[in-house]
């Protein structure tokens, strides 16, 4: 015998009596999935505990959480009352692990599995909310209404996330359970191609992915591109704006209705094979994406003779190498095909001449996923939300400086004031907003002054910005709007394909003056210089990501001239964010000594004995700050320490 | 047809079957039907033109200059250094494109040389200029466009990118020996993974295609000596894709 084998023999005559007896197994029929609480034949359970899964919440210990939810039912006897599943992602993406409890519609976050037992005796036991992992903050947040009347969700109308925090992303059956695949029977079954066609078009469903062109008619546009050897659907699933990740919770919590959505584009088109590409940072989307394909065929949603109707339609998956250009749709065809992922010129458009000289139809992820809805509920419905030339809604990636950061999913036309505050909750730590950021590298800030304006795709381009893909990035008065435009234009000069001389030159140079600017170095034409740049690489670059690229700069010229200037003319940096333009300075009236700061200090520039005035060495001096953070006297004695 | 209008003999390629290249100017050019051809109007100039042709060949045809850099009439055109950038008005739209790349449409309206168009064009050269100030080719431009002083730091490249001499390997000489690596301000023209070509066949086009004069025939080919016990041999090395070659 082994010593394992004795230790585990030990360890078994040792908890003898604590071992619960397994149950039989159950016979699992073949070709479906049973997922944890499958209850064929029992009473239904009366509560669900849904444990978001969505990446962050998994890096947060989303799995420990649910398996000490399921060991605290186990141990009150409570399993067999309430199901604990594995959810969609719920959007409320810094407040990991989120577990949302139905039918009472709460909503905790920041779940550990110690509060497991918590919640389990208190709520699902007894009935009573466990306030404190309620920790949605707002308004509204006095009496822990239910879920329907948090500012965060009441104002939210979820077409594209209509399953959000409501299903098992691998269940098909979940999916269908909730309207699933109806609009797709619907459109075999019932519509013509060009009924299909029609009612998208009647919709008013714009693209979601930046560009704002009319679905139905690029639809019908590859509809009637001749084409006797195909045509292709592909979703861009590319996603490469900085601080956009709804494609990303999309694709990993309802990969379905991307995938119905692209049945019904393929059916209305006349097109009989369709891509996704995934951009390759997103393995457990392209992990769900590829699990619900194949989950699809099994079923007959996918293949030849789609339910039955002869339609025959197949996905395939195909990652991105890491390339923001390869969003750009002709990059994309390039990286699909195994070129080299450099847009090309257009005309002639993909609708008329794609993947391998084929008709092709690319849309976005989030554009997919209003498909179905459309087909199910009518083009009517849907052109009741939004504005006249913006219809039905739009996620946004509500993050940078706000109280509720996550994914939101609004009509169009509603205001940023009603996003920032009613549902992001405001600016926390009393801070003033400055800015929205919005349409990621591509688009423009807004500035303070300005967030009444209704979000659609005109109001915003008249602004000087663009809806983009969705990105809304909230700043402050600690936000520098030269070093915000510098780090959008530092990002798209790595990312540029390098083709054109515009772009690849133009935005290099763009990047070398606001880097100087941010330094001390900026000198007295700098900002015509820029502007007559950034004018020159908007109408001259080949592809989007160029004509875009100078839209930070102009923008923030534009509304925070004045910023500029202080850091040119004054060599002064208003929000003190860049580091060459600012100087900490000890106040000698105002030090007590007490050596908080000397403390901090990690070069140790900071000296002086106790309870004398202290001394800070410049030339030691790091500017990282921590002396200005430590330093914190009552309101009467004012920081001794401040930068100027 | 004039001899010197037949295109260059592909080794091993029969001449009874190389395909004839049509005349696209000139007294040779066959007569058109209707439906090949299309309307235009060029800065305010009406223009005939045939379907498929882009706006550059058009405006050429019709003795109207617009500048070119990455443009040759034996390669696809791509479109890179914009300089041929003009204002194209259809369907109710102006829109700023490259004209090397824009096929010519019934009604189109082109303007190649507004204020704003030189101003771009000005803005290019600019940038160019910056990139290689020292290359023959970029200077005469700069003289050209009146850039004196540039406001940009000066770097000393000897490539701007513009692809001739990968596209003519790949489309005319039919190897593709070479390509464009990295992305970006980091492109530059190298053999895949920069080691030694294993399909270049020396022939030297990239050199004679090259409007910067980077590789020239003399680069192209360096002497190096080698001795073997049957004597002497003579190694070239090509300067583009750094392929061997003996030779006398």
């Amino acid at each position: 015998m082994t010593d394992k084998t004795r230790r585990k023999r030990a360890v078994r005559k040792a908890t003898k009596g604590a071992r619960v007896k397994k149950a039989p197994a159950k016979k699992v029929r073949r070709g479906t999935h049973r997922k944890a609480g499958a209850r064929a034949g029992k009473a239904p359970a009366r509560r669900t505990v849904s444990v978001c899964f969505g990446t962050c919440c998994v890096q947060n210990g989303a799995r420990d959480v649910k398996a000490a939810l399921e060991e605290a039912l186990r141990a009150r006897k409570l399993k067999s009352g309430v199901r604990v599943m594995n959810g969609s992602c719920s959007a409320l993406c810094d407040r990991g692990p989120v577990v949302r409890v139905e039918p009472d519609g709460v909503v905790y976050t920041r779940v550990t599995p110690a509060d497991a037992v918590e919640m389990t005796e208190s709520h699902l036991a007894g009935g009573k909310v466990v306030k404190r992992l309620q920790a949605l903050e707002g308004p509204a947040l006095e009496s822990m209404p239910p879920v329907a009347d948090v500012g965060f969700f009441r104002e939210q109308v979820l077409v594209a996330m209509r399953n959000r925090g409501r299903i098992d992303p691998d269940s098909i059956e979940a999916y269908i359970a909730n309207d699933g695949y109806a609009a797709l029977a619907r459109a075999l079954t019932e519509l013509t191609p060009e009924k299909i066609i029609s009612e998208v078009k009647a919709s008013g469903l714009r693209g979601r992915g930046g560009g704002g062109f009319p679905t139905g008619l690029k639809w019908e546009i590859c509809r009637n591109s001749p084409s006797p050897d195909g045509k292709y659907v592909v979703c861009n699933a590319d996603e490469g704006d900085p601080g956009a990740f709804m494609d990303r919770s999309l694709l990993e919590s309802d990969p379905h209705s991307v995938i119905e959505g692209m049945v019904i584009g393929a059916r209305g088109i006349g097109a009989d094979e369709g891509y996704v590409y995934v951009r390759e940072e997103y393995p457990l989307a392209c992990e769900r994406i590829l699990r619900a394909i194949e989950t699809a065929r099994e079923y007959g949603f996918l293949g030849e003779d789609v339910l039955g109707t002869g339609f025959s339609f197949d996905i395939n998956v195909v990652r991105g190498a890491g390339a923001f250009v390869c969003g750009e749709e002709t990059a994309l065809m390039a990286s699909i095909e195994g070129k080299e992922g450099r847009p090309r010129p257009r005309p002639p458009f993909p609708a008329e001449c794609g993947l391998w000289g084929k008709p092709t139809n690319i849309n976005n992820v989030e554009t997919w996923a209003n498909v179905a809805p459309i087909i199910l509920r009518g083009s009517g419905w849907y052109a009741s939300l939004g504005t006249a030339h913006s219809k039905g809604t739009k996620v946004f990636a509500l993050v940078g400086k706000i109280v509720n950061a996550g994914l939101i999913e609004v009509p169009m036309g509603i205001t940023l004031r009603k996003i920032i505050y009613d549902i992001g909750g405001g600016v926390p730590r009393g801070k003033e907003l400055k800015a929205v950021q919005t349409g990621g590298p591509s688009g423009g800030c807004i500035p303070a002054s300005m967030i009444d304006i209704p979000v659609d795709y005109e109001e915003l381009a008249r602004a000087g910005s663009i809806m983009g893909s969705g990105g809304l990035i909230v700043m402050d008065e600690d936000t520098c709007m030269v070093d915000v435009a510098r780090y959008f234009v530092a990002f798209l000069e790595e990312e540029s394909c390098g083709k054109c001389t515009p772009c690849r030159e133009g935005v290099r140079r763009m990047r070398e003056i606001l880097t100087r600017i941010t330094e001390g170095d900026g000198e007295p034409g700098d900002i015509d210089l820029l502007t007559e740049l950034g004018m020159a690489i908007k109408e001259a670059s080949l592809c989007g990501l160029g004509a875009t690229a100078p839209n930070p700069v102009l923008t923030t010229i534009r509304y925070f001239e004045d910023e500029y200037r202080a850091h040119i003319y004054d060599k002064r940096c208003p929000a003190r964010v860049c580091k060459a333009l600012i100087v900490y300075r000890v106040v000698p009236d105002k030090c007590t000594g007490c050596q908080r700061c000397v403390r901090a200090c990690p070069v140790g520039a900071i000296s002086g004995p106790r309870s004398q005035p202290h001394n800070l060495d410049q030339t030691k001096c790091i500017k990282c700050g921590a002396c200005y953070e430590v330093c914190k006297f009552d309101a009467i004695a004012g920081d001794a320490i401040y930068i100027e | 047809m004039k001899p010197e209008n037949k295109p260059a003999k592909r080794r091993g390629e029969k001449t009874e079957n190389r395909p004839v290249k049509e005349p696209k100017s000139g007294p040779d050019r066959k007569i058109v039907k209707k439906s090949e051809m299309v309307r235009l109007t060029i800065n305010g100039k009406k223009v005939n033109a045939l379907k498929g042709d882009t706006v550059l060949e058009a405006a050429r045809e019709a003795g109207i200059e617009i500048p070119t850099l990455c443009h040759h009439e034996a390669l696809i055109p791509t479109g890179s250094c914009r300089l041929c950038v003009v204002e194209v008005t259809a369907g109710g739209r102006t829109r700023t494109m490259a004209s090397c790349v824009t096929p010519v449409a019934d009604g189109m309206r082109v303007a190649t040389d507004t204020p704003r168009l030189k101003r771009i064009r000005r803005m290019v050269v600019i940038l160019l200029e910056a990139r290689c100030p020292n290359i023959a080719i970029i200077k005469k431009l700069a003289r050209d466009f009146g850039v004196r002083k540039n406001p940009f730091p000066k770097d000393d490249e000897d490539c701007f990118l513009c692809g001739m001499c990968v596209r003519a390997c790949l489309e005319i000489v039919g190897v593709g020996a070479i390509g464009i690596a990295n992305r970006g301000p980091e492109s530059e023209v190298v053999p895949p993974f920069s080691v030694e070509s294993g399909v270049c066949i020396g022939c030297g086009t990239c050199a004679a295609i090259c409007p910067a004069r980077t590789f020239t025939l003399e680069k192209v080919f360096r002497r190096r000596s080698m001795h073997t016990a049957g004597g002497v041999e003579s190694v070239f090395r090509c300067k583009v894709c750094e392929s061997h070659y003996t030779g006398t």
